[in-house]
């Protein structure tokens, strides 16, 4: 804020205190639910300071997980959310960095109808063509693999369009002292491009990781095996307590674990991922 | 080093209308040659072309007895200094100058001598290890100019390379540039639309407009003897007063002639002159001052040292071999 007035600075922090506390609430009731005993939510009031069950909750999940529910111990699920977000993080950069790579610097036929073609997938989502997917992913025999939970992801057109925006900033003049330079097309991919969108490369990371952790329907889908299962298509599992009651303390801790990885992802990656956003000069 | 020959060069982006048509220019090594012109008259197609980053439509290129025309950019032999400079913004000074060499496959030891070598002569040996955005325009500048030395190319070509510094940065540069040349004795081609850096640092000047040349020489020639109209108006600060003849009926030989130029600081006042000039406008510029005037309809330009008297009606006089005559139709000169 430009001007430095006291009742503006006050009015920010309450808007901004009162916007941590919406945000925040959710996360502490969850925490809190986490350390109490199996009893203490089913009794109508909710408590809001945690209990003494912190130690036997957590190391409960972290060892056994929840047999009722056919759940393995969280380790196990974090562990296959772990390879899925990463699988699919690092396969979407990948591919859409190269696509992103051979739209803009090459002139081959057809070149606008293939960019058209990675555009319009925009609008078909996994959960558009799931039936589909899944019939090909089935066929392929791919159910039940960390192949399967992630390969059908890993195509993006918004990660291609980014790159290709990131690219189309890189100033003609660079390509062409490159090309004097001596630098061949993967040369000058390699030396000049991926530096130059290493920033952006890592706040899509940060994104695209948080996408795949969050991966639900389609993990719930295909996997049957309790060793493929996703800790966010766990919890559902764990919730959906068919003869009795939700445990809820002990889905709490899951979902308390569950949001360990995206946080130290996000504050690792903080500056990179904030550079990668608003950073224009090149 | 190397000599370079473009002949019946022309650039066609389809579309009609050529963007360069017919260029004929033999450069001799180590001769610096400027290309002057006007914004959009082909100037930096014709380097690009020389650079191989625009294709050949027509004619061909040598650079030293090769035809460059298919040869891609990195195997022409030549180096390039960009405008906006064009330095790698992630590399360090260093790395941005041994880029090239790297590529080339030149030994580690080599590449060593001719950065620190090239260093040396630009004195950017103090930032060696700092990045591009850490240094003044000035010093991109130089290292811009150090990534085309290191490579001891047959040529160096620039584009516009001092558009981007401030006007007292620019003087200083371009007397670095002119040094550095001499010095190193390496066929350059200069594009720039700054008529001043044309006259000072070319060995020859080659003026075009729209595409085509309208004269090539050295500074002087081109200033004493403009080719054309457009040449007189273009070379030369403040600009050559173009007449038209009819409005100056009494000048003596001017009879056939459809233009008649006369430059700004060859009028004399003199009470007996032959022209009479109506002031308009005066501009100090501090030693002397332009003063802008209408004579028989047509405007008229004229530079006088600051301490001569001001009136409304000045006469002016000129010596018979400072007045340039043209033709009415193709604006080319008469004698």
């Amino acid at each position: 804020m430009i001007e430095n007035r006291p009742f503006l600075h006050l009015m920010a922090h309450v808007i901004l205190i009162a916007g941590v506390c919406i945000v925040a609430l959710p996360v502490w009731v969850a925490f809190v639910a986490s350390t109490h005993g199996p009893t203490d939510f089913m009794r109508g009031t909710i408590p809001m300071w945690p209990g003494p069950h912190f130690v036997q909750n957590y190391s409960r999940m972290l060892d056994r997980g929840l047999a009722t529910s056919g759940t393995p111990a969280v380790g196990t699920m974090m562990l296959n959310s772990l390879i899925m977000a990463l699988c699919i993080a690092v396969g979407k950069i990948v591919i859409s960095v190269l696509s992103a790579f051979a739209i803009v610097y090459f002139r081959f036929p057809f070149r606008g109808l293939a960019f058209w073609c990675i555009f319009i997938t925009l609008m078909l989502p996994v959960e558009v063509r799931i039936v589909p997917t899944f019939q090909v992913v089935a066929d392929l025999g791919m159910l039940n693999s960390y192949a399967g939970l992630t390969i059908p992801l890993i195509a993006s057109a918004t990660a291609t369009f980014l790159f290709r925006q990131v690219f189309l900033t890189i100033p003609d003049e660079l390509t062409e002292a490159a090309r004097i330079d001596g630098a061949g097309p993967m040369k000058f991919f390699r030396d000049i491009l991926l530096p130059l969108s290493r920033t952006n490369i890592a706040a899509l990371f940060v994104i695209l990781f948080i996408y795949g952790w969050n991966q639900y329907l389609w993990p719930l889908l295909i996997t049957t095996s309790a060793d493929y299962y996703t800790i966010v298509a766990g919890i559902r599992r764990m919730a959906d307590a068919v003869d009795g009651l939700p445990q809820w303390h002990l889905v709490m801790a899951t979902a308390m674990l569950a949001m360990i990885p995206p946080v130290v992802v996000v504050i690792g990656m903080q500056r990179l991922f904030v550079k990668g956003l608003v950073e224009t000069e090149k | 080093m190397a000599s370079i020959t473009l002949s019946n060069l022309g650039k066609n982006y389809g579309g009609g209308g050529n963007a360069v048509t017919g260029v004929n220019i033999d450069i001799q090594d180590g001769e610096f040659i400027v290309l002057v012109g006007p914004s959009g008259c082909g100037k930096s197609t014709l380097l690009r072309m020389v650079a191989g980053l625009e294709s050949i439509s027509e004619g061909e290129v040598r650079i030293g007895d090769r035809v460059v025309n298919q040869i891609e950019p990195a195997d022409r032999d030549i180096a390039m200094v960009f405008q906006n400079y064009a330095l790698y913004p992630h590399m360090s000074v260093r790395q941005n100058l041994a880029y090239g060499l790297k590529n080339r496959g030149t030994p580690k030891a080599e590449i060593e001598r001719r950065v620190n070598e090239a260093a040396e002569i630009l004195q950017i040996g103090a930032f060696l290890d700092r990045k591009p955005r850490a240094l003044s325009g000035g010093q991109r500048q130089r290292v811009a100019m150090g990534r085309a030395i290191v490579r001891e190319p047959a040529a160096f070509l620039f584009d516009e390379p001092l558009s981007n510094l401030d006007a007292k940065l620019r003087v200083t540069m371009r007397l670095e540039i002119k040094q550095l040349q001499r010095r190193l004795k390496t066929t350059s081609i200069y594009v720039t639309h700054d008529q001043l850096e044309a006259m000072t640092l070319a060995d020859r000047l080659v003026v075009l407009n729209g595409g085509r040349i309208e004269q090539i020489g050295t500074p002087l020639d081109v200033y004493r003897r403009p080719a054309s109209t457009f040449v007189a108006g273009f070379i030369g600060s403040p600009a050559m007063n173009l007449i038209d003849a009819r409005a100056v009926p009494h000048l003596p030989g001017t009879a056939h002639a459809g233009t008649v130029g006369i430059r700004p600081e060859d009028l004399t006042v003199a009470p007996d002159g032959p022209i009479e000039m109506q002031v308009m406008a005066v501009e100090e510029l501090g030693a002397q001052r332009l003063i802008h005037g209408l004579t028989g309809g047509e405007k008229i330009t004229t530079t006088l040292p600051s301490d001569a008297p001001l009136t409304d009606r000045m006469r002016l006089s000129f010596r018979r071999e400072q007045l340039h005559l043209f033709q009415r139709e193709t604006g080319r000169r008469l004698d």
